[in-house]
């Protein structure tokens, strides 16, 4: 079971109460975590990712087990201690503004 | 009973505000999507509990909320705002060429005869339609693929389309503007367009009578006389009695002409409201007074209108979409400021009062008048 934290803007959107949890199968990476993510709420979509080119929003980033994976390739394996649950996949708006 | 229903768009929510036909209690419900930039809610002619909420974040984009109960509930609808093929370029501030690129929905126009048909006015400019209650989004793409197309440029508020102003006696001609581009018609429904700027002149322009560059900030109509329109442009008030094809200044005695919204009384088509700002450099109102301006002879005669109003240090500022007017009897006009207060007179502007003081800054009003 994969677990996803996502900010609470989106949990709000989305009527999401606490972590998101998600069996996938085969790979489990940034893309097909957040393919999982949207394919279960569908209005997420095009909040985290851009709609057509599905590139990271510019302001939101993407942490696991303490490392910065926003600029890691979508397709690359997530940490074994994502893929078994033990860590969670962050999604994370970025400090910004007053 | 007849009451009103007025919703507003701010910074960080919507709220809907109610009262019955006097208009002198008001119910405060909200914020709904708190935290988010609601630039416009607007409800359905055809039915008023369909209403339509534009949704953004800088963080997360754009969303579509729906309610078929008047705003108690709501749910998410579609968000997807694609432009028809390569987009192409228009005009960056610096007079480069600079990529389409979606950024959010200024105005929402839902038509006044299909329930289900909304038009959508986005940054950077371009009009959407959706024909089954906001699940999917179309292009109009012949606005935006005018050959006028790669010289518009943004305003300093962005390249917004954010006016749509239907024509009651023949939905295929409608309206629109954009900053800093014009106005544009179309009479086919949507799919050619027309610039409609003769007679403007702008003064931030290389050719200030060029036939698009002008930065519009908002287009109003009486129902009853679709082919006269009025214009707050960046300065100057303008008037149409050609539906667009020819416009003349009718800023006549007023303070300042720079302002961003403008508005026409529901019973009275020569009766129209403006709120004079000091500058483009300075976005508040002048002297520190907060007055609306009316004509009854549609244009050059205005009276200020000041009547529990602040006419003392206030520097507010009333954006572009952020007046309205209801159908009751004696025409009730509203207005919400960048201080967060919104203003209702329930008598055409004679008198004012605030429904609410301290909302976040006020983006839209709207009103619904309800029987």
């Amino acid at each position: 079971m994969i677990r996803v934290e996502l900010p609470s803007p989106l949990r709000v959107l989305a009527r999401i109460d606490g972590e998101v949890r998600l069996d996938i199968e085969g790979r489990v990476t940034q893309r097909s975590v957040l393919d999982a993510v949207e394919a279960r709420y569908p209005m997420l979509r095009g909040t985290i990712r851009d709609h057509v080119t599905q590139k990271r929003r510019p302001f939101v980033r993407f942490f696991a087990c303490e490392e910065d994976l926003s600029h890691e390739s979508p397709d690359d394996a997530l940490p074994d201690a994502v893929a078994s649950g033990d860590e969670p996949y962050l999604v994370i708006g970025a400090v910004a503004g007053g | 009973m007849s009451g009103v229903r007025v919703l507003v768009g701010t910074k960080k929510g919507a709220f809907v505000l109610t009262a019955d036909g006097k208009r002198t209690k008001w119910h405060v419900e909200g914020p709904h999507f708190p935290g988010w930039e609601i630039y416009h809610v607007k409800g359905s002619p055809v039915d008023p509990d369909r209403l339509y909420a534009s949704q953004s974040s800088g963080w997360f984009g754009q969303q579509m909320q729906r309610s078929d109960d008047g705003g108690k509930t709501w749910a998410p609808v579609g968000n997807q705002f694609t432009y028809d093929g390569i987009p192409g370029t228009h005009q960056w501030y610096d007079g480069t060429p600079h990529p389409w690129e979606f950024k959010r929905v200024w105005h929402l126009e839902p038509s006044l005869t299909e329930l289900d048909t909304v038009y959508a006015g986005v940054e950077d400019a371009a009009m959407f339609r959706s024909t089954d209650g906001g699940k999917t989004w179309s292009e109009l793409s012949g606005l935006r693929k005018h050959t006028s197309g790669p010289k518009w440029a943004p305003g300093a508020g962005g390249m917004c389309l954010h006016t749509i102003l239907i024509d009651p006696s023949n939905p295929k001609r409608i309206f629109i503007a954009i900053s800093a581009a014009g106005a544009f018609r179309t009479d086919d429904g949507g799919e050619t367009w027309k610039p409609i700027n003769q007679g403007l002149r702008s003064a931030h322009i290389p050719d200030p009578t060029a036939e698009v560059g002008h930065c519009v900030h908002r287009i109003a109509m009486h129902k009853s006389r679709p082919n006269v329109l009025f214009m707050q442009k960046h300065w100057d008030v303008m008037r149409s009695d050609t539906g667009g094809d020819t416009w003349h200044e009718v800023s006549g005695n007023l303070p300042t002409d720079f302002g961003f919204p403008i508005d026409v009384h529901a019973h009275e088509p020569e009766t129209i409201y403006v709120v004079p700002i000091k500058s483009d450099a300075e976005h508040f109102v002048p002297e520190g007074k907060l007055r609306v301006y009316r004509s009854r002879t549609g244009g050059n005669e205005w009276e200020a209108l000041t009547n529990g109003l602040p006419q003392s240090d206030c520097y507010v500022n009333v954006l572009r979409d952020a007046m309205a007017v209801d159908s009751l009897d004696t025409c009730g006009v509203y207005f919400g400021t960048s201080g967060g207060q919104v203003y209702a007179s329930a008598d055409a502007g004679d008198n004012w009062a605030p429904i609410v003081r301290d909302l976040p800054g006020v983006l839209s009003v709207e009103v619904q008048t309800l029987s």
